[in-house]
């Protein structure tokens, strides 16, 4: 058969792989010299292809009778008419933004266009937002106010290896995104400056060669404190700031309250290593370059989009954006994290980073969809606030949910669930039987990965092509004949069509114009020169790799220096819940686990959570290596093994979230909400430790 | 800082701006943030770098601010003060954020007749005195700082900075007696020499006069320190004069309780450094926040009460890193207690932690930063230490074990994480005929994620087929 050049399922590097299908059904996988991944792979995307033909995959819709009975297999006429007639139910009894959707950064550009304006125009529902906004929506936030846009990186990921110092600010890449690490290690071989910023010794933190060791929920004072010294040790690009920015002075009088001595009280972080890490930064501006980046640990907080913000003002009191080989970044999370994103699946967007209460872009992207721009809803609620309000009194009454495991995924997890229950109908689009699909009353079996065409966006904002190595199992359909099938239902099957190239042209012209516009990328050019970078507003467009050389697109064309200044964590520590817990991954595992966790070598590797404990709070605890342990907040608890280890404080343990049920650590993490982003506060909450007895 | 830092904490609790405020302010200048006052006479901060809010803030936010203006006098009975220009202002609530003021010892020549400082004699105390210091560098070559504690040892280390030849004089038998053990006094002073900045201790001065060389600094023993510029930085006084005419209790400040408020009028508060809470008188700026977050809180009627506050001091002198907390002046033989203690002077470190009940009560962190932070939490959280000791001063040393040679790591070892290879299955691929990193990569995906483990995975490879050896001694990087 033929190979497939394509890319990995899982995470934003979008790694180059090439699947090989032999007659027997199984399917090869081999990496592929592509600029992210450099022919490296890690153990998930060697086994991505297993999941292809997992016995655990679901091939038939499934339908309840009624709550309390078991799902059962269902044509899907019968499946996709409960579905219809349960949203025109809804509808006629509580309106139409009684039906809620729920959509995923994993989805292709196509259908992640494709569900916003299906929520849009067959349903007219306002509530619409996706799983990212528990990703990069405080990098998002916090790039937009500052830069006027929003793309990952502003450079291709290959020119990190030719910068001279970089700082990463909660990330574990040798973990999350292990190819990755090459563009770091290619800086340090060359005798540059790694510095990361991580509670925990990391993976990532082993190849640094600066470790800030910051205290949980402080990430915030830190990033202040670098920028403090950069102007008290004398590192201030003054002609950049005075020449392309705004908003210094202000920034700084905030941050001029975040002495050194001050910072390292809050932090923990010695003050030698805070100055290091800003003389390292302030070098390598002056020679080869310097990169900061951003990942969950400092974006998932009640403050994350104030401390990018913070980390972007230092940034460019050093002058680096627009430099070259420099720069701000946000290493994204989910595979189509960026792409999704950008394309009408939040609350608050329509196609091409657009604002849904912007007239002139409802009015252009109306005319695409040939509707009434009158008709469009407005902006809906962030996730967690939509899940909040699922059941209640005027809140939604139906959803649909598409390329998410929010049970597992969201903060105070049996909460969710709660919610779920109190609903008239739960629909999942899903291709196994995730924790959510597993509360629903209608599942829908769609495609994955090497089983369709589409488009992926990836960290650096290159826009590549997912292709079709295999024939799908019979009985599956994609998301796009989904929503088609739904459409048809509900009057609207004209405007959604299953053709994923005809809907990327459609998503062309809708972006057209907009901050994130694609209107000159086809897959013909994608497939000639292996990916384009948006901005590409036209067919002479070259893409734009690079962002910021000649300005930023702000109204005044400088970048914007935000005040912020720090505040405590939502939920500290006190009597009952002495100890602080943050979350993160493990390699093995993909975010909620529900794909990975199906993969037979994945799962042996990594077959449980842990919980990550120094031994001191071990010790005093009265737990020993290998113990269960139950993790408790005030909103839950879950179980993990104890892992002893001297890489993590005293005073937090660390347990990852890819797990479901007892074992799922979000049902213990806090919804407290960034007010700008309105991501949860995943990364640190008080807990208390019990030894589980068996 | 305290009555600046006070009104924000104020409007952010009061966002319909119930409270009408008025803040006066004797200095001419808008609050600016005195921490920093050592930076700006360093030379890596201007002064305008250094103000906290802004006089445009104040006007957003409705607050009359008046600076320039002293108060006279507080007619409690008429809850009004009176302005030294003869304006009465009335009050519901009155909030006196007065601070301290240098003190200068009656020793002969420092004050004019006229009851002014002599020209050659500052104090550090206020932005004004930090520009008059710069004013004169230009002029001066010899500068003798009077009084060896925080603030002086900062003056200094921030004149030898600037190249000025610099003399600290003290009449203690330490440095910064108040926080530091003798020890600890002795490596701070060989450290501070190192950087340009003498010190004489045990020295009383007597007068500051002309001498046939010049001005200088004469001491009880009869020596005489040539100076041509006196920094006076021994200590400061509680403003507390206002208060004491209005017949407010008086201790060494203004004496408050919980709520901040003064235990005479429960209309009257006092934050900051002329405020005293539990017989303490704070002199850092940390305190003196948290003092006006509670009283912001207690006027708002929130359920927030100061019950003290602890006390981290750090000294800000470029190239010397210095905190002291709690209780360091103890007897080690003490029973109740554990003191640890390390010291290198001859490379200016010396740590002394004092434990009690598993919590540090008191450390001195010189020099040796690496732990310094993780001490200071402990200390500021009442945290129970690390179970080895050795962890506060050593970091990194409870881990267990070094990197050993990968050749001898276990067979269950993971050699590659990022493919979950052990050391086992390199050596079993070596077993089947694996000649080289690339065949090892094809058989087991090791070295195909992060690439990091390819010289741990080659040393296996080359101790499991000795023959190849020579082979494997390049390491290839990836491309």
């Amino acid at each position: 058969m033929v190979a497939t050049a394509t890319h990995c399922s899982y995470c934003a590097l979008q790694c180059g792989m090439t699947l090989s299908p032999s007659v027997d059904g199984t399917v090869t996988v081999r990496p592929r010299d592509f600029p992210t991944n450099r022919g490296g792979l890690c153990q998930k995307g060697w086994t991505a292809a297993d999941l292809l033909t997992s016995p655990q995959r679901l091939t038939t819709p499934l339908v309840r009778d009624g709550r309390a009975k078991d799902l059962r297999p269902a044509s899907w006429d019968e499946a996709l008419d409960i579905v219809a007639d349960g949203v025109r139910a809804t509808r006629r009894a509580h309106g139409a933004d009684a039906v809620a959707v729920l959509g995923g950064g994993g989805l292709t550009n196509e259908k992640a266009y494709q569900l916003g304006k299906f929520a849009r125009v067959a349903l007219r529902t306002k509530n619409i937002d996706y799983n990212g906004r528990y990703c990069m929506s405080s990098a998002a936030a916090a790039s937009n106010r500052a830069f006027g846009i929003d793309r990952g990186l502003p450079f291709p990921l290959t020119d990190l290896a030719r910068t001279g110092a970089v700082l990463i600010a909660g990330g574990n890449v040798a973990e999350t995104m292990p190819p990755f690490m090459q563009h770091l290690a290619a800086v340090r071989d060359r005798g540059g400056a790694l510095v990361v910023a991580d509670p925990r010794r990391t993976a990532t933190v082993d190849q640094a060669t600066l470790h800030l060791p910051v205290m949980p929920g402080t990430d915030l004072a830190l990033a202040l404190g670098l920028f403090h010294l950069a102007v008290t040790d004398g590192h201030v690009d003054r002609a950049y700031v005075a020449d392309r920015t705004t908003g210094f002075e202000a920034a700084w009088r905030a941050a001029a309250q975040w002495w050194p001595e001050r910072v390292e009280r809050v932090t923990g972080v010695p003050v030698t290593a805070q100055r290091a890490a800003v003389r390292a930064l302030a070098d390598g501006a002056r020679g080869d370059g310097a990169v900061i980046l951003t990942a969950r640990g400092a974006e998932q907080q009640s403050k994350g989009t104030d401390t990018v913000t913070a980390l972007i003002n230092l940034a460019l009191a050093l002058g680096l954006p627009g430099r070259p080989n420099s720069g701000f970044g946000c290493i994204t999370g989910q595979g189509n994290g960026q792409g999704g994103r950008e394309h009408g699946q939040k609350a608050d967007q329509l196609p091409g980073y657009r604002r849904i209460d912007d007239p002139a872009s409802r009015a252009h992207v109306a005319s695409v969809w040939g509707v009434d721009a009158d008709d469009l809803p407005g902006p809906g609620p962030s996730a967690y606030e939509l899940i909040e309000s699922l059941g209640t009194d005027g809140g939604p009454r139906a959803l649909l949910v598409h390329g998410t495991n929010v049970v597992v995924s969201s903060p105070r997890g049996r909460r969710v669930m709660e919610r779920l229950a109190a609903l008239d109908l739960v629909v999942v689009c899903d291709l196994v039987p995730s924790e959510t699909a597993e509360l629903a009353d209608v599942v829908l079996p769609v495609t994955q990965w090497a089983e369709e065409d589409g488009t992926m966006t990836n960290l650096e904002g290159r826009v590549i092509r997912r292709r079709k190595a295999v024939e799908p199992p019979p009985g599956v359909r994609t998301e796009l004949e989904v929503l088609a099938g739904l459409a048809e239902r509900l009057g609207h099957g004209e405007r959604f069509g299953t053709d994923p190239e005809q809907v990327f042209d459609e998503l062309r012209r809708a972006s057209a114009g907009g901050v994130a516009d694609y209107s000159g990328i086809t897959w013909e050019r994608i497939d000639a020169d292996g990916g384009v970078f948006w901005p590409c507003p036209g067919p002479g467009h070259p893409g734009t790799p690079r962002l910021f050389a000649d300005g930023f697109p702000t109204p005044d064309g400088r970048a914007r220096f935000v005040t912020v200044d720090h505040r405590p964590v939502a939920e500290d520590v006190d009597a009952d819940h002495p100890v602080y817990l943050t979350t993160g991954r493990v390699l093995q595992q993909y975010q909620s686990g529900a794909q990975t966790r199906r993969v037979p070598s994945l799962a042996a590797a990594a077959a449980e959570p842990h919980v990550e404990i120094h031994p001191d709070l071990a010790g005093r605890s009265g737990l020993s290596d290998g113990d269960l342990v139950r993790v408790v907040s005030r909103r839950g608890d879950a179980v993990g093994r104890v892992r002893l280890t001297t890489a993590i404080r005293a005073d937090t343990v660390f347990m990852p979230f890819h797990w479901g049920g007892e074992q799922a650590v979000n049902r213990v993490t806090n919804p407290a909400l960034d007010p700008v982003s309105r991501m949860p506060e995943f990364k640190v909450c008080a807990v208390r430790l019990e030894r589980v007895v068996s | 800082m305290a009555g600046a830092r006070f009104v924000q904490e104020l409007r952010a609790r009061d966002p319909r701006r119930r409270f009408e405020i008025t803040v006066l302010g004797a200095e001419r200048e808008a609050a600016y943030n005195r921490v920093l006052l050592s930076s700006v006479l360093a030379g890596s901060l201007t002064p305008a770098e250094i103000e906290t809010v802004p006089s445009a803030w104040y006007a957003a936010e409705d607050v009359e601010l008046r600076t320039g203006i002293e108060v006279a006098m507080v007619d409690r009975r008429r809850r009004r003060v009176l302005t030294s220009g003869g304006e009465h202002i009335g009050y519901d609530r009155l909030v006196l954020a007065t601070g301290s003021r240098a003190w200068v010892p009656p020793i002969d020549g420092l004050v004019r007749d006229d009851g002014e400082l002599d020209e050659d004699v500052v104090v550090f105390r206020t932005l004004s005195d930090c520009r008059a210091m710069l004013a004169r560098l230009g002029r001066v070559r010899r500068a003798v700082v009077l009084g060896g504690g925080l603030l002086g040892l900062e003056a200094a280390r921030g004149l030898a900075g600037r190249g000025v030849e610099v003399e600290v004089v003290h009449p203690a038998d330490r440095l910064m007696e108040r926080q530091l053990d003798l020890d600890a006094g002795r490596v701070l002073a060989r450290t501070l020499r190192s950087l340009g900045v003498r010190v004489r201790l045990g020295a009383q001065a007597v007068s500051y006069d002309e001498g046939p060389c010049g001005r200088g600094l004469v001491l009880d023993d009869g020596a005489r320190v040539p100076a041509d510029l006196l920094v006076v930085a021994c200590g400061v006084r509680p403003n507390t004069g206002l208060a004491a005419a209005a017949r407010l209790k008086i201790g060494r400040a203004i004496v408050v309780d919980d709520r901040l408020t003064s235990v005479t009028d429960p209309l009257i508060h006092a934050i900051g450094e002329c405020a005293q809470h539990a017989e303490q008188v704070y002199g850092l700026v940390a305190p003196a926040w948290e003092q006006a977050a509670v009283l912001a809180d207690v006027l708002t009627d929130g359920t927030a009460r100061y019950a003290g506050s602890q006390v981290v001091t750090r000294l800000k002198a470029a190239d010397v890193d210095l905190a002291a907390m709690g209780d360091t002046d103890v007897d080690d033989l003490d029973e109740e207690l554990e003191v640890l203690r390390f010291a290198d002077p001859a490379r200016g470190t010396y740590q002394k932690i004092v434990i009690r009940d598993e919590r540090v009560t008191g450390a001195i962190m010189l020099g040796g930063p690496e732990t310094v932070g993780t001490v200071t939490q402990l200390f500021d959280r009442a945290a129970l230490v690390p179970l080895d000791r050795r962890a506060l001063i050593f970091p990194g040393v409870s881990d267990a074990g070094g990197p050993s040679d990968p050749a001898d790591l276990p067979d269950d070892h993971t050699v590659c994480r990022c493919n979950g290879v052990s050391c086992g299955r390199v050596r079993e691929a070596a077993e089947a005929g694996a000649r080289s990193v690339a065949d090892v990569a094809a058989t087991t995906r090791a070295t195909t994620g992060c690439g990091g483990c390819r010289a741990d995975v080659a040393a296996v490879l080359a101790a499991a087929r000795p023959a190849d050896r020579a082979v494997e001694a390049t390491v290839e990087v990836p491309a």
